[in-house]
């Protein structure tokens, strides 16, 4: 789960946006700001909340007590049972839905304008009411327990666990933030209370809506869904540094292909050479099938079905991550095949051409993002998160243009390394044993 | 991580709501129809090219040459060379990709309005003269026995689908796997995917949507440009295959896996399908399912076996109605790990029985209703799920009408329609079972 999350949140930035859009702040007097694009010829409003924080927020011992309050937020609160709260919200077909990451707790919301009031109450309610009931607390841990037992037989979880645990170890993102069969066994009510409490407070919200909605109906939204709520959280964790280094982590699982996750350290969302390195990875190992990876792994030689690279600069640290599936016997050749780009990317950058056709891409799919109100809202949240101008949508084209051959060169120096590029392969690969 | 190019999976979405005012269609001279969908909120559009020919139309012996043929297409013609399709999008800004399921193949692109008139001239000139090296089609076929090990042999659960399937369909091609037979796929050749083409990639059996910041006018002097142009192919003839004997004997299927974590049963029932002006059967069948399991707290299978007795950690109902010749209503519930399959088996069948019995509780069946009428606005804020909609639609039989009407035909659906429909479905005799397990031995 992790490692995709990794890649949503880039695909985030890579948000484009339209430069007749027109973007607003709107401040509650309450004092919550959030981003908003009205439009009301769809009768609906589509609001993305972000709390900063999420599963790294756990107490010590507690690891997964944010991820299970989470998924409980839903399932009664105030004077209505878990069944009562969720006939309230589809009598109104609103939709809720919360999710906990490894840095921020998500809420993402839509209504129908003849609904904006009771919905509101009702996520509010959700919000700072919930009730925990002893008998949802322990059918949600059944189910969060069923998902942890199937994790650990699934290798694409065992993938990513494994390598995060090499990478970060007693750091939050060095384990699953659903924790693990004995801690979510032992969380008890007043873990799940606290979490709540650390998590869910107003010096960490970001909201943005898209959608029929005016400045002033999203302000009034704004303090009557946030009222009640902690001024403070809990204290986020410091930063970790990347200490992995270059080596081959096999883990034996019985599964006729191998997943392979890739990477070491990446850089800062507001690093000068951020936009060179987003275009560096965008050729190297972009989602397009013409970026080198997927034409040398896959368009010439068959090895994989799909393979892909991205920047993740989270909160506390930055990595620079891959990821694959190949047969057993193909394994180690497809490894090969990865290592020798990496190194020639390292070592010669890339061609005039590529960079062209990487700019047009990017600068060109950027207003396609744009598309719905849903689509918006969650752009225009992402971006508040990575503390980006309100004017980013108009000018990011620019800074993308802006790049040099000789930037992306200098990047590619400075933080491709198969020095420093670690493996783990969840499967049972044909002659590639773990190295170091 | 976006390979989706290809992803081999149906579309399990049951209700596919729309909008009528902004859908226009028409047909060209040569027989392709054309389907415009127009939402002006921003610069964009998806073109969508839909081919009537599916895995349920290849030639015994020669499973997933619908499927490979899909992912074939990406290689050159005369005009564009090999790999340079996907790069050209790439280099509009787009994006690009296509999916097969029984019934189609589908290929489209997004890019931005402008450049509409380059995505149509390239979707045109490879509907007939693709060009395949066998170099190319050696490589591509390992590509998808990759995709068969990552997709299905990699997943217990999918190894069970692809299992029951096999067993409910006793002459149906809907038994055979959209990526195919592993033994099958490894002599896909490059004749294979020509005969294919040849015979169904044409004009007169394809449907084009075109979906966004558009208008019918500028869509028709384009379509008629760039595909007006195409000569149809004289092979098509609708499509009859191998209909299914009466059902006799209820069907058992047992997959038993190392890498089972948590088991389950899925029980999957043969039910009719959305049928061109008369949907009504259909209709019910959708609210059966969202009733007995749309919601993971308060439909039937949710509140008798996660709330009341917590028999189970995990349950839903499916039902999808877009399709040629059958339908399947599923069932499925993870049990609580305390609890047989057995005995999480009978407690579903038993809350099926109640359904049948007790009918639906009025207040869940008025809430689907007005889900029903919300889903309609939430709807128009995705146009894209609107052209896979009637692209689906359209390309197994169904009209606009049909797609336009589908939302009515769901709000008319009365509390005795379902029981009725329920009772019509849960023959135990058009079933199959399947029970998911851990294999002790096998595992470390």
């Amino acid at each position: 789960m992790t490692f995709l999350r990794s890649f949503a949140l880039i695909l985030i930035w890579a948000l484009p946006a339209q430069a007749e859009m027109n973007i607003q702040s709107v401040t509650s007097k309450g004092g919550i700001t959030a981003w908003l694009v009205q439009d009301t010829e769809i009768p609906f409003t589509a609001l993305e909340i972000q709390f900063r924080g999420g599963t790294s927020l756990d107490a010590p011992g507690k690891r997964g007590a944010v991820n299970l309050m989470t998924a409980l937020i839903e399932e009664g609160a105030g004077d209505l049972d878990a069944q009562g709260f969720a006939a309230a919200r589809d009598a109104m077909a609103a939709s809720f839905s919360f999710r906990a990451y490894d840095d921020s707790i998500s809420v993402s919301a839509k209504f129908l304008t003849e609904f904006r009031d009771p919905a509101t109450d009702l996520l509010h309610l959700a919000l700072t009411e919930p009730r925990f009931d002893a008998d949802a607390v322990e059918r949600v841990r059944e189910q969060v327990l069923a998902g942890l037992r199937a994790d650990a037989k699934d290798p694409d979880t065992l993938a990513s666990d494994t390598f995060n645990k090499l990478a970060f170890g007693d750091h939050p993102y060095g384990s699953s933030g659903d924790g693990t069969i004995e801690t979510v066994t032992a969380l008890s009510r007043d873990d799940i209370l606290d979490a709540h409490k650390g998590a869910l407070a107003r010096d960490r919200i970001y909201v943005a809506a898209a959608g029929d909605i005016s400045p002033d109906e999203l302000g009034a939204l704004l303090d009557r869904l946030f009222d009640g709520l902690p001024a403070t959280g809990a204290a986020l964790p410091g930063r970790v540094e990347w200490t992995l280094s270059k080596g081959v982590t096999v883990v034996d699982f019985p599964t006729p292909q191998s997943v392979v996750m890739f990477g070491h350290g990446g850089l800062k969302r507001d690093d000068p050479d951020f936009f060179a390195a987003f275009i560096l990875n965008e050729v190297l190992g972009g989602g397009r099938f013409s970026a080198r990876l997927m034409t040398e792994v896959r368009e010439k030689r068959g090895l994989t079905y799909g393979i892909g690279t991205g920047l993740a600069p989270r909160d506390h640290s930055e990595m620079w991550l891959g990821q694959f599936s190949s047969d057993n016997d193909k394994v180690a050749e497809a490894i090969k095949v990865v290592q020798d780009q990496w190194q020639l990317t390292a070592t010669e950058g890339i061609s005039a051409q590529e960079l062209e056709d990487a700019k047009t891409y990017m600068t060109g799919s950027y207003p396609l993002r744009f598309d719905s109100n849903a689509a918006i809202a969650n752009i225009l949240v992402g971006m508040q998160m990575e503390d980006l101008p309100i004017d980013y949508a108009v000018t990011r084209n620019a800074k993308v243009e802006a790049v040099t051959l000789e930037d992306v060169k200098r990047v590619a120096a400075r933080l491709l390394s198969t020095d420093a590029l670690h493996f783990v392969v969840v499967g049972q690969p044909e002659g590639l044993p773990s190295a170091p | 991580m976006k390979t989706l190019r290809c992803l081999p999976f149906l579309f399990l979405v049951a209700a596919a709501p729309a909008v009528a005012e902004t859908v226009t269609d028409f047909s060209l001279s040569n027989g392709l129809q054309v389907v415009v969908i127009e939402d002006n909120r921003a610069p964009v559009v998806t073109q969508m090219i839909w081919y009537r020919v599916g895995a349920a139309d290849e030639p015994i012996g020669h499973s997933g040459i619908a499927h490979f043929l899909e992912h074939l297409m990406f290689q050159g013609t005369d005009k564009v060379a090999a790999g340079q399709f996907s790069a050209t999008v790439e280099r509009q800004g787009g994006d690009d990709n296509a999916f097969t399921s029984w019934d189609y193949t589908a290929y489209f692109q997004r890019v931005a309005t402008d450049r509409l008139d380059l995505m149509m001239e390239m979707e045109a000139d490879r509907m007939r003269n693709l060009r395949l090296t066998e170099d190319d089609v050696a490589t591509e076929r390992e590509v998808i026995l990759s995709e068969r090990s990552q997709v299905t042999d990699s997943s217990p659960g999918a190894l069970l689908n692809e299992q029951m399937r096999a067993a409910m369909f006793l002459n149906h091609p809907y038994g055979i796997p959209i990526i195919g037979w592993r033994h099958e796929m490894e002599a896909l050749s490059r004749q294979d995917a020509y005969d294919m083409y040849a015979k169904f990639y044409a004009p007169n059996n394809a449907t084009l949507v075109v979906a966004g910041d558009v208008d019918p006018a500028n869509v028709r002097a384009l379509a008629e440009k760039h595909y007006g142009t195409l000569t149809p192919s004289e092979d098509i003839s609708p499509r009859m295959r191998a209909m299914e004997p009466p059902p006799l004997a209820e069907r058992r299927v047992v997959l038993k896996d190392a890498r089972v974590s948590e088991p389950y049963l899925i029980r999957n029932y043969l039910a009719p399908i959305r049928t061109s002006g008369d949907q009504s059967e259909a209709a019910a069948l959708t609210v059966l399912a969202e009733l007995l399991g749309g919601s993971g707290t308060t439909s039937e299978l949710a509140r008798a076996l996660q709330f009341e007795t917590q028999k189970a950690v995990y349950s839903s109902a499916f039902y999808d109605g877009t399709a040629v010749d059958y339908a399947t209503f599923g069932v499925v519930v993870m049990p609580a790990p305390d609890v047989s399959l057995q005995e999480a088996e009978d407690a579903m069948d038993k809350v099926l029985a109640d359904f049948i019995a007790n009918g639906p509780d009025p207040e869940a069946f008025a809430r689907i209703k007005t889900q029903v009428r919300a889903s309609q606005i939430y709807a128009r804020d995705d146009v894209g799920g609107l052209a896979r909609d009637y692209g689906a639609a359209l390309t197994v039989g169904l009209t606009v009408d049909d797609v336009r009407t589908w939302p009515d035909a769901l709000q008319a659906v009365t509390a005795e329609d379902v029981v009725a429909a329920a009772r019509r479905v849960f023959d135990r005799k058009a079933s199959v079972t399947g029970w998911l397990m851990r294999d002790e031995e096998a595992a470390q």
